[in-house]
């Protein structure tokens, strides 16, 4: 355990000494980000909506007590989703589908002796794999929890609209109630914090996998497991830090 | 010329090398002969600074470059072009990008219509000037070797390493990527590397070959001299090939063996 975190560090590390040039890594990252950014744009939407739409749901099936104003359901979405939803469960979707994708792209680039062709050339392949990867996570996820944020508050609006709980009025009335701006800024800490867990871990394990394609498939599966524990954790750390 | 001086190699308390001293000559195709497991993959790896042997050294034309400076070791490695054994082309770029590659990240000053000029010169030089535009993965093996090939050529290197050139070739395939590195080492005067198991290839273009057993080498010579040698390790793996066997028993039985290619082998 003790050993596999310090070759993590020193992995990491590695990707800093002995730098490619400054033009290429970009050139890579924005790569990186918008192959991130497109391909889970999708699943992310989908997600944050309908955890907004349920959430609404569930608050006023919970809130009978005639005394609380209808709009408290509205607040509640809000103070739930930007805190902690939309952050955290876009983050684990991310894990799932940008974690597995990491590692198993750097297993496959192991095994097929990519990653040896570019040492051979005298590249450094952890700088030139891995840091334009953390890189365009770390600029991508909290776009995209930008975007589950408000997409779930829109899915509560729908849900709670449609179904009668709340009129859309004592909704709005509801999201704009008490707002902390540091809430936002909470969240994207969260989502920055949780791209690099998500996006070093992963490629931390598809970059060492040994072996054949069997254990490229298992070295995404562990990338994905690892990932989502990491954000659990970090998730508690920040809250009770931060907060 | 690359000086390979006592190198040893353990895999945790296995050894794979067991001190080999050899070299590489300068212009010319050197191969590495031996069976499957016998550490040649390990022992090329440790040439090209992939592993790092646990005693010895390597020294490129009077360079030493285990365990030296890592500025002097970039300046070697940018010198070497390597073809592995599954070409090891980047799956993410076109055949063109491929062979771009390497001039791209080493030689930063060449410009665009420099770049495109010497990769279209290292495409044509493997046969492949029209296949810039596929994927990897719509090419077949033969052309996949082409294409490292290419690869490996093109930042202009001195020294040329190949894994197993011909794994996975039918023998006819085989014969032209062997003679295709073949013309290149000569025409360039690259010390070519070329590891194999595969007796044809020692004898089409074995101009100095080095023998490996269980991690020790066993013997060293030329084509020439091969059929001669007196270890029996060699004589095994040569007269191994159910050819050369059936050959021999042809030959045994007072018969003659007729082919387009060369004279015919004589039975006494
Ligand atoms: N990274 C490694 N870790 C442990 N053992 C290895 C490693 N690479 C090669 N070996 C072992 O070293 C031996 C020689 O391998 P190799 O050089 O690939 O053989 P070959 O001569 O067929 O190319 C094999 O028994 C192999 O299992
Ligand atoms: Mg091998």
């Amino acid at each position: 355990m003790v050993k596999v975190f310090g070759q993590y560090l020193l992995f990491l590390q590695s990707m800093l000494v002995r730098k490619e040039r400054v033009r290429v890594l970009w050139n890579r990252t924005l790569d990186e980000a918008v192959s991130i950014g497109i391909d889970s744009v999708f699943i992310v939407s989908i997600v944050a909506a309908f955890i907004g739409a349920v959430t609404c749901v569930q608050i006023a099936y919970n809130l009978t007590n005639p005394l609380i104003p209808k709009a408290t359901i509205g607040f509640m979405v809000r103070e739930m989703t930007i805190l902690e939803l939309a952050p955290t469960i876009t983050s684990i979707v991310l894990a799932g589908k940008v974690g597995s994708s990491i590692a198993g792209g750097l297993g496959t680039m192991r095994i097929t002796e990519q990653i040896d062709a570019l040492e051979v050339m005298g590249i450094n392949s952890t700088s030139y794999l891995v840091f334009p990867r953390i890189l365009g996570a770390i600029i991508t996820f909290p776009l995209l929890v930008i975007l589950a944020m408000v997409l779930s508050i829109l899915g509560g609006y729908l849900a709670g609209t449609l179904s009668g709980a709340l009129s859309a009025q004592e909704y709005i009335e509801g999201i704009r109630d008490a707002f902390i701006p540091y809430n936002i800024t909470f969240a994207l800490i969260k989502s920055v914090v949780f791209a690099f867990l998500v996006s070093s871990i992963s490629a931390y394990r598809g970059f060492f996998t040994e072996g054949g394609a069997l254990e490229v498939g298992a070295s995404s599966t562990t990338a994905v497991t690892h990932s989502i524990i990491a954000i659990l954790v970090g998730d508690f750390v920040l809250a009770y830090t931060l907060l | 010329m690359i000086e390979v001086h006592n190198v040893h190699k353990n895999f945790g308390d296995t050894p794979i090398l067991r001190g080999i001293t050899c070299t590489f000559e300068t212009g010319k195709c050197n191969l590495v002969l031996g069976g499957s497991g016998t550490g040649k993959s390990v022992l090329l790896k440790c040439i090209v600074g992939l592993l790092k042997p646990d005693i010895g050294s390597i020294t490129f034309d009077g360079t030493i470059f285990t365990n030296n400076k890592i500025e002097i070791r970039q300046e070697i490695r940018k010198q070497i072009g390597m073809l592995f054994q599954a070409s090891a082309l980047f799956d993410s770029m076109n055949v063109f990008e491929n062979v771009e590659f390497p001039l791209q990240m080493l030689t930063p000053d060449m410009s665009k219509e420099e770049r495109r000029d010497r990769v279209e010169f290292c495409l044509k030089r493997v046969g492949l000037e029209n296949a810039g535009l596929k994927m990897p993965s719509e090419l077949s093996g033969g052309m996949k070797k082409r294409v490292g090939i290419a690869r490996a050529i093109a930042p202009n290197c001195t020294y040329l390493f190949c894994d197993e050139p011909n794994s996975g070739l039918d023998p006819l395939t085989s014969i032209k990527i062997d003679e295709l590195i073949y013309e290149i080492t000569h025409e360039y005067g690259i010390t070519t590397v070329i590891i194999t198991h595969d007796m044809n290839s020692v004898v089409e273009i074995g101009d100095h070959i080095v023998f490996l057993h269980k991690g020790l080498k066993l013997w060293d010579g030329t084509k020439d001299e091969i059929l001669n040698a007196q270890v029996p390790e060699l004589k095994d793996f040569i007269f191994s090939s159910s050819l050369v066997r059936a050959a021999k028993k042809v030959e045994q039985e007072g018969g003659t063996i007729e082919t387009s290619v060369g004279e015919p082998i004589q039975g006494e």
